[in-house]
Parts: structure tokens; C-alpha cells; sequence
């Protein structure tokens, strides 16, 4: 970034501490906050331009380990461009690529094209999640050295969609990481549990005649995965948990002292099963919706630090692979621009949770899990550190909106919440100083 | 159940109605010169009653008639025109005498003729239950505005109404505790509807 | 009534009507013109996309007897298993002037969502979804049940209900259609349903039902049963684990000769067997059991035509209007507990 482009002052904000502060932007960096940002936006030379943040969250950019760009294969669903630019619009400063496309993103050079197809855009970092095993196929390990060492830094290896479900193959993994520090976040989905499964297994899907997923076939997965991973001395993230019996086991694990962190989806902390029964697949995902009892220990774990984030699992469908029977649709619901309106709504609305927490679930701790250094620089009290790349969030949290997918930047329509009234929005973004996204709608991307 | 709307207008009284069945009953046996071959049927719902009243007459009458051997009740409800705009009803059974209807001469009794068309309907039934010498039609009110070329042979009243009345006829067999209602007499009576377009009730055609 | 989609949607006045209208239906199809015209110049359309001649067979009798025009449309050979969308194949019927859809399909919920989808405008009726729901199959079994109950009483069966009726319905809970669609509508009209199966074939939270649960065939039959229903299985289930052997089942579920005896003996003297069919004589039901006099197998086909002529009647008549109020069914009722 050139010296003479512009300073960015974020006026009257409120921060997660609570308190409300201005801040500065200079050179990409977070330069100052509180009273001094003011003194010295006036103080230095070159443009300012001001935001005015009253009456606004002013969040550190949010982080997503789990999203689906769908870049390469299925461009006519999602491209790197199309989800950056919904991820912008939902306050994300950096989101992971997960592995599922077409070509698996399971060689340095697949990864590497990811990564610059991100750089290329310039809403938000992507980094590419690489697979553990070749083609997604459970048998052999990829290249995960490779990738690390690619320009791409993959540190977050992933056969996402599908599990490592071969116990050897996983201990291998959560061994072979530690090299590069780097985490499997692991799909628990035991296969053979799960084997046509429709919907939450319980006496709904009986009634519905759908085939059921059961939570066991997550908890036995993710009850594996912690004993390995203390036994290998290894970190292990579990991606969207969504049953109240994983919470259990994942806080157990912790108290162990188990290096478990675990994530939880917008979803899976708002809708239920119940909506199956309109048999309309744009409620039809993997894991399935659950029960209220198990939405409420999801958001009760992520209260008490149980759940360390939460991933969207935007998984952007096509319209005629969700237009069609259940039984034959896809699974998964677009989520980055509906995140944060959802975690106030379940979280902060309700009490659960202060806007510190926010910061932690939805970036320092998504941060830490990645390894990334660019993002999440705020404490858990919720103070920014100064001097951090400059990526910002503003979010007002005041208007209610209905959910409306055709506006959405994601280039698919397969939102759970159309017609839905969610509160808040999005207002600004900067992305390592760069403004993505002003007065609600989006900018111009950021050039390397 | 029917309620009695207050603006309603009787103009047949229990006594009318009873009246102008007995006379119904000797036309018919006059036209008819004695109760061989005749078989009454009513149509539901009002009809059937109605045909039971009149056979009991015949009866009375010409003890050699034996109403219950006689009567039945002819159900017309699939046979209607109106089926695509009139909201579903459920079928009433068809109750013929057990010997048949070839050869009778068949009476249809109802309680309103109006635009003719649930008697077109019944003439379609009566085809496909038998083959009658004849068929004659007994009403107990002929209230006019005819959509088709059908007239009644034996009339209890002729009541010239406008379109935007209603004709209401309650009988104690249906209308009253015995039924579904608390009517407890005979009548008809004639009211105003407000909207013309719906005129055309359950018992007004 | 605009669709037919579940029985679990179906309140009593809605079910009693239907069942009287299939009365009626009945008493048509005994007299020498057995045809009316109450659905001329009608079109229904038989959209079966997976294989039952049975059920096809009964609708398009059904449907004939009304006087509506008949299109069958199979899923074999045809564009949907040339990867034709649904949401395509049905706009094509409808331009071709399909007044009800009558759907046979492979996957749960695929009528339902038909008639919620805002794709057409016709009247959809489930003809079996997947392992979700079977309503005139459930509707034609009550319709014998109640006809029974009725000969017994010796009154007539219009207007009347199961209430007092004990019936047991033995077998595949797990993957049967026609068992959730017997449970809601059987318990709806007042029947006390009794679900006999091994447990690997019991639905998961079948306890939650408004039923009783037995593992054991024998109790349930010693219990005297109005009813015994037998549902089809399938020999392949015992490569799935869900129970041993053939063998095993037929000695444990199987309505056996012995079995037969008993219910002679301790069920009701009129108690009858069900069977949705096609048998398996062998494996759920013996020879004799199914041979017996007890077996309504027949008299089901028959009333299977009625109640589908009552359900296309009911669907097709009064639809330029809103429909009366109490067809209109009200969102996930569940029948009491």
C-alpha cells in the first residue's frame, strides 16, 4: 500500500470491551485507538476519510475455517470471486477454502491455484484447507508436506464432506501435521452409521420415512479422534459439531487436557429438524439439523469456551441440485452472510454471549486454530492490539432485516433463513486496511 | 342446520305443507289412474322426506300401495354439472325398492325446482339404475327461473321469487331435533339474500 | 379437499368423509352401469415412477369409473430415467392437461413437496412415497375394517368409526409405508394399534407413537385382535442384519400355521387377516393363513377401488372454489398420544 493512500478513522465505534472508541487506520495497520486516533488522523497528512461507527460493533474481521468456494469444478455454483465477495459482505477478513473440489485441492499445485485465485479477487485472504488423503478417498495420505510448504502455507488439512474414518489413517495425519504445526480438522461421520442417511435420526425421520443420521455416528467419531490425538500428543479440530452428546465428549476431552477445538455452524445454533418436515431441500444438510435440546448445548459449549468457534460451512448448491426431491438433493446451505446476524440472534440477543465473545469465536480463536498472524489480533477481553494489520469489521447491530438470497453476493440461492428476520448488518470492512465493503455494500477489492 | 333468519318470510305453514302434499298424492294417483307401477323417489336431502309424506298418502289412499315396498331415495351428487365449482359434497346412498325400477312408473319428489339442473342430474342417475315405463316429477315448490326445458307434473305451490331470494323449505325429519336442527315445524319460507351470486344454495336449484 | 398426501394430515371428519364417499363408490360398482360421469372430461394422470401394476391398476379402474380420461406415466423408459427433473416432468403432464397428479415414487416427501412446490396447480394424491406414507392403502384397510365392524354390529357403516377395534400390524415397521399411513388413520378413527416386529425393524422413537410395541407376535395375537395385519418383507432385509435368517423370521414373525390356531382360539371370532400384498407365502404369512377365509386380501382390492374413486372424487370436485374449511389440513397434526 502507497504512503499517500488513504487513513481511514472509524468514529465513535463501539468495541467488544464495551467501551467506545475511535480508531485509525494508516498503511494497512491497525495505527491507533482510542483518543489518540483522533489526534493523530488530524495530526498526520494524506486523505482521511472518516467512518462513522456510532452506534456500531466494531469487530476485528471475522475468520471462517470452513467454507466452501467450490473453485475449481463447480464454478457454476460458487466461484473464488462469488464467495469472497459474499464473505466480504458477511464481515469476513480471511476464510479456508475447503478441499472438496474438482480437482480435491490434495497437491501443492491445486492449493497454490486456490490461493491465488483469492489473491486475485481481493475481498478476503482465502486459504486453501488441504485434503488429508488423495482425492478425498480415505486410503492414502496427500501430500500435506507439500502443501504446507507451498505458497498457499496450508495448515488446516481437511477431507471435509467426507471422514478419515480409517482409525490408522487418522493417527497417521494427526501425527504427520505436528512437522509443520498444522491441525486435521476432522468430518466425523462414521460411514457405516450414516449409510444413505436423510435427516437426524429420531422419531421424526421415523415419521417422515427418511433414512436417519445418528448423533452416534458423530460422537463415536469425535470420541476416537480425542483419544488418538492424547495418545499421539497431537491437535485435532472437530468441524460442525452439532449434537449434544459431542459437546459432552469435547468437554470432557478438555478437561483432560486433550488439545480438542471444535466448531459449530450458524444452523446448527438456530434451526431444527422441524423444518423437514416441509420436505424442502434447502433444509437438508450435512450433519443434519438436530433437535432444540442439542441447538441449545451448541450454543451453551460456545458460551463456556466448550466450542471454540464457528465455521459457516457456506456450502453454496446450484438450483437444480436443491430443486428436486429430497432424498436425490444436495446437502448444504449458503451461510457467510447470514453468520454474524445469526450469532447475535443466538448468542448475544439472547444473553449467552458479549461482543468479546464474538470476537473470540469468530476470529482470534478461528485465528490461533489456523496459525494465521494477520488475523484475530484482539485479547480475550476484547482490546484490539495496535500495530496489527488493519482487519476490521463494522456491524450494526440495531436494524432487522428479512432474509432475501437473490441479494446475496454468494452466487447461489440455497440460504435456510429466506423469509427470516435476522438482525443486524454489515456495514464496513477493511481488509488489511483496505476498505472491501462501505456504507453496506460492497467496495473495491484489495490489490497485491 | 338452518337457522331462521329474522327477515325471513313464511309462506307455507305446516298445515300448507301438509295440504299441498295430499293433494300432490291424489294427482298422482289420478294422472297415474291408481297406484299400480309407482314408485317414489326422493332426492336428498329434502326430497326424501318429502317422499316418504307422500307415499304414507298413497297409502292411506289406496291401501292396496304399499309405501314401504315403494320408495327409495335416488342420490344425484355425481351426476351434477356443477361439480368443479361447488365445494365437495359427500355422496347420500341410493335406496331403491328391491324390485327395481324397470317397468315402474317412477315418481322423483324435491323440495325446490329451480334452475332444473339437479333434476337433469336425476333423470342421468335414474338411467343408470334402470329402465322406467315413466318418470314424473313431484316438487313441493316450483319457484321459476328455469335454465332448462324440465317441468314439474305435480306442484305443491308455485311462489314466483326473484333471484336475489332465497327459498329455505325445513322439514322436522332433518331440520328439526330428530335431524340436525331445532326447527320445530314445517315451513317455507322466503328471505332476501345480499349477494344474488350466491343464490344458488344447497336447496335453491 | 385439494390433495391427498398422508394420513396423518387427515382429520376424523376428513377421514369419515372419504370413507363414506367410498361407500357409495362401493354401491356403484355392484349395479350393472358401473360408471359415472362425475369426472367427464377429467384428466388423471398416473405419474408411477416406481414399479407397483397393482396400485396403478386400482387408480386407473378408479379413475375410469368416474369417466375421467387416464394417462399412465412410468418411470421406466420414459424421460425420468433420462434425468429429467421432477419439477419438468410434471409441468409437461400438466400442459398436457392433467387435472390430478396420482404419484408413485421412490423418495419420502416427494408428493408432499409435489403439492407444496408452487410447480403446478393440480391436484396431487400419493400413491406411496418412499418409506413415508401410503393414505389409500390406509384408507382402503379402514374401509374394510369398518365394514367388518359394521356386519358384526349389524348396522351400516356410514358415519362410523374403529373405536374398540384392536388391530396388530406385524412386521417391516422400519421400512413400511403402509404401516405409518395405518397407524395415524387407524388411530385417528379410534382403533387401538398394536405394532408386533423384531426390534431391528421397530422405527427409532416408535415409542412416542400413539400405539402399543411388542416384540413378541405371540402375545400380541394371544392378546385377542379385531385385526391382524401382515406386512410384506422383504427376504434381502437379511443381508442388512436385520434379522438373521428367513428362517428365523417366519419362526418369530411369521403368521405360521400355529399362529393361525391361535388366533382362532383367542382372537376375535371374527378376527381377520390383512394383507397389503403381493404375500409371501412362506415368510410372513403361511399357506393356510393365507388361504384362510380370515384373509380380506380380495375384499381390499375391491374397496381399494372405491376409496380411490371417493379420493379422485373429493379431490376433483369444487376445486375452482377455496375448498371447505375442515379439508383444509392443518400443519403437522399429529393424532393424540
Amino acid at each position: 500500500m502507497s504512503p499517500t493512500a488513504p487513513r481511514y478513522l472509524i468514529s465513535g465505534g463501539t468495541l467488544p470491551d464495551g467501551t467506545t472508541s475511535d480508531m485509525l487506520i494508516e498503511d494497512g495497520l491497525l495505527a491507533a485507538v482510542g483518543p489518540e486516533a483522533r489526534s493523530r488522523a488530524e495530526a498526520g497528512d494524506g486523505p482521511l476519510e472518516t467512518v462513522d461507527a456510532s452506534g456500531r460493533i466494531v469487530l476485528p474481521g471475522l475468520v471462517d475455517l470452513h467454507t466452501h468456494l467450490r473453485e475449481p469444478g463447480r464454478e457454476d455454483a460458487e466461484t473464488v470471486e462469488t464467495g469472497t465477495r459474499a464473505a466480504a459482505m458477511g464481515g469476513f477478513t480471511s476464510v479456508h477454502a475447503m478441499a472438496n473440489s474438482t480437482p480435491v485441492a490434495d497437491s501443492a499445485g491445486v492449493v497454490e491455484q486456490v490461493w491465488q485465485l483469492g489473491r486475485e479477487a481481493g475481498w478476503c485472504d482465502v486459504h486453501p484447507v488441504g485434503a488429508v488423503t488423495v482425492g478425498l478417498a480415505g486410503e492414502r495420505l496427500a501430500e500435506l508436506g507439500a502443501m504446507a510448504a507451498s505458497r498457499a502455507e496450508v495448515r488446516v488439512f481437511s477431507d471435509d464432506g467426507m471422514c478419515v474414518a480409517d482409525p490408522v489413517l487418522m493417527r497417521r495425519a494427526l501425527e504427520y501435521v505436528k512437522a509443520f504445526d498444522g491441525v486435521v480438522a476432522q468430518h466425523a461421520q462414521e460411514p457405516r452409521l450414516t449409510e444413505g442417511a436423510q435427516m437426524n435420526e429420531g422419531e421424526l425421520s421415523s415419521v417422515l420415512g427418511l433414512s436417519g443420521w445418528p448423533a452416534v455416528a458423530e460422537e463415536a467419531i469425535i470420541a476416537r479422534d480425542v483419544l488418538l490425538a492424547q495418545h499421539v500428543g497431537s491437535r485435532l479440530h472437530v468441524c460442525h459439531v452439532s449434537t449434544a452428546g459431542s459437546v459432552e465428549i469435547i468437554r470432557w476431552a478438555k478437561e483432560r487436557g486433550i488439545e480438542v477445538t471444535a466448531e459449530a455452524t450458524p444452523h446448527h445454533l438456530l434451526l431444527t429438524e422441524e423444518l423437514v418436515r416441509s420436505y424442502d431441500p434447502v433444509f437438508k444438510v450435512n450433519p443434519p439439523l438436530r433437535r432444540e435440546a442439542d441447538v441449545m448445548a451448541l450454543r451453551e459449549g460456545l458460551a463456556d469456551g466448550t466450542i471454540d468457534t464457528v465455521g459457516t460451512d457456506h456450502a453454496p448448491h446450484t438450483a437444480e441440485t436443491k430443486e428436486c426431491e429430497w432424498t436425490v438433493a444436495a446437502m448444504g446451505m449458503t451461510g457467510l452472510e447470514t453468520a454474524l446476524p445469526v450469532v447475535q440472534h443466538a448468542l448475544v440477543d439472547t444473553g449467552l454471549m458479549d461482543w468479546a465473545g464474538v470476537s473470540r469465536i469468530l476470529s482470534s480463536t478461528p485465528a490461533r486454530i489456523a496459525r494465521l498472524t494477520d488475523q484475530g489480533r484482539i485479547s480475550a477481553a476484547g482490546v484490539f492490539e495496535t500495530g496489527a494489520p488493519a482487519n476490521v469489521t463494522v456491524y450494526d447491530p440495531n436494524v432487522r432485516r428479512t432474509v432475501d438470497p437473490a441479494t446475496h453476493a454468494t452466487r447461489s440461492r440455497n440460504s435456510p433463513y429466506r423469509g427470516m428476520e435476522l438482525p443486524g448488518q454489515v456495514t464496513d470492512v477493511f481488509n488489511h486496511g483496505h476498505p472491501v465493503v462501505r456504507d453496506r455494500a460492497l467496495a473495491t477489492p484489495r490489490t497485491h | 342446520m338452518q337457522a331462521v333468519p329474522r327477515d325471513a318470510r313464511t309462506v307455507l305453514s305446516a298445515a300448507d305443507i301438509d295440504r299441498a302434499l295430499t293433494r300432490i298424492a291424489h294427482e298422482i294417483l289420478e294422472a297415474n289412474r291408481g297406484p299400480d307401477g309407482i314408485v317414489v323417489l326422493g332426492i336428498p336431502r329434502r326430497g326424501v322426506p318429502l317422499a316418504e309424506r307422500i307415499a304414507a298418502k298413497l297409502e292411506r289412499i289406496e291401501p292396496g300401495f304399499d309405501a314401504a315396498a315403494a320408495t327409495g331415495q335416488l342420490d344425484v351428487t355425481l351426476y351434477r354439472d356443477d361439480l368443479r365449482r361447488s365445494t365437495s359434497r359427500t355422496p347420500a346412498p341410493t335406496r331403491l325398492p328391491a324390485s327395481g325400477i324397470d317397468g315402474a312408473v317412477v315418481v322423483l319428489v324435491d323440495d325446490v325446482l329451480y334452475s332444473g339442473r339437479t333434476i337433469r342430474a336425476a333423470l342421468d342417475a335414474l338411467n343408470d339404475v334402470g329402465r322406467p315405463a315413466a318418470v314424473r316429477l313431484a316438487v313441493l315448490v316450483d319457484r321459476g327461473h328455469r335454465e332448462l326445458p324440465i317441468r314439474a307434473d305435480f306442484v305443491g305451490k308455485n311462489l314466483p321469487t326473484s333471484t336475489a331470494e332465497r327459498v329455505q323449505v325445513r322439514l322436522l325429519e332433518i331440520d328439526g331435533p330428530a335431524g340436525t336442527g331445532e326447527v320445530t315445524e314445517d315451513a317455507v319460507a322466503i328471505m332476501d339474500i345480499a349477494d344474488p351470486a350466491t343464490a344458488v344454495g344447497k336447496d335453491a336449484r | 379437499m385439494k390433495h391427498l398426501l398422508s394420513t396423518q394430515d387427515l382429520s376424523l371428519g376428513d377421514a369419515l368423509r372419504i370413507l363414506d364417499t367410498a361407500e357409495e363408490m362401493s354401491a356403484v360398482s355392484g349395479r350393472e352401469v358401473k360408471k359415472l360421469p362425475a369426472l367427464r372430461g377429467r384428466t388423471v394422470v398416473n405419474l408411477f415412477l416406481e414399479d407397483s401394476t397393482r396400485t396403478r391398476i386400482s387408480f386407473e379402474a378408479a379413475a375410469k369409473r368416474l369417466s375421467a380420461d387416464v394417462i399412465n406415466f412410468t418411470g421406466k423408459g420414459t424421460s425420468v430415467s433420462k434425468g429429467e427433473s421432477l419439477k419438468d416432468t410434471v409441468q409437461t403432464l400438466e400442459a398436457i392437461g392433467a387435472d390430478a397428479i396420482v404419484m408413485r415414487h421412490w423418495g419420502s416427501g416427494a408428493a408432499a413437496q409435489l403439492a407444496g412446490s408452487g410447480w403446478i396447480t393440480s391436484s396431487v394424491v400419493n400413491a406411496g412415497d418412499g418409506t413415508h406414507e401410503h393414505p389409500t392403502q390406509a384408507l382402503l384397510d379402514a374401509l374394510t375394517l369398518r365394514r367388518h365392524l359394521a356386519r358384526r354390529h349389524g348396522t351400516a357403516p356410514r358415519g362410523t368409526d374403529l373405536s374398540g377395534m384392536k388391530v396388530v400390524i406385524v412386521g417391516d415397521i422400519l421400512h413400511s409405508r403402509v404401516a405409518r399411513s395405518n397407524l395415524w388413520l387407524l388411530t385417528t378413527l379410534g382403533a387401538e394399534v398394536t405394532l408386533a416386529a423384531p426390534p431391528t425393524l421397530m422405527p427409532v422413537g416408535v415409542e412416542q407413537w400413539p400405539c402399543q410395541v411388542t416384540y413378541s407376535l405371540d402375545e400380541a395375537i394371544a392378546s385377542g385382535p379385531d385385526a391382524v395385519m401382515m406386512l410384506r418383507v422383504q427376504s434381502e432385509r437379511m443381508h442388512e442384519a436385520f434379522f438373521p435368517s428367513a428362517a428365523e423370521y417366519t419362526r418369530s414373525w411369521g403368521l405360521t400355521d400355529d399362529r393361525l390356531a391361535l388366533l382362532e382360539s383367542a382372537g376375535a371370532d371374527d378376527a381377520v387377516i390383512m394383507h397389503p400384498g403381493p404375500m409371501n407365502r412362506g415368510l410372513e404369512i403361511s399357506a393356510a393363513a393365507a388361504d384362510s377365509v380370515r384373509n380380506t386380501a380380495l375384499e381390499q382390492v375391491a374397496n381399494g377401488v372405491s376409496v380411490r374413486m371417493a379420493v379422485l372424487y373429493l379431490v376433483l370436485s369444487g376445486t375452482e372454489t377455496a375448498g371447505t374449511p375442515d379439508l383444509v389440513p392443518s400443519a403437522a397434526r399429529r393424532p393424540e398420544a
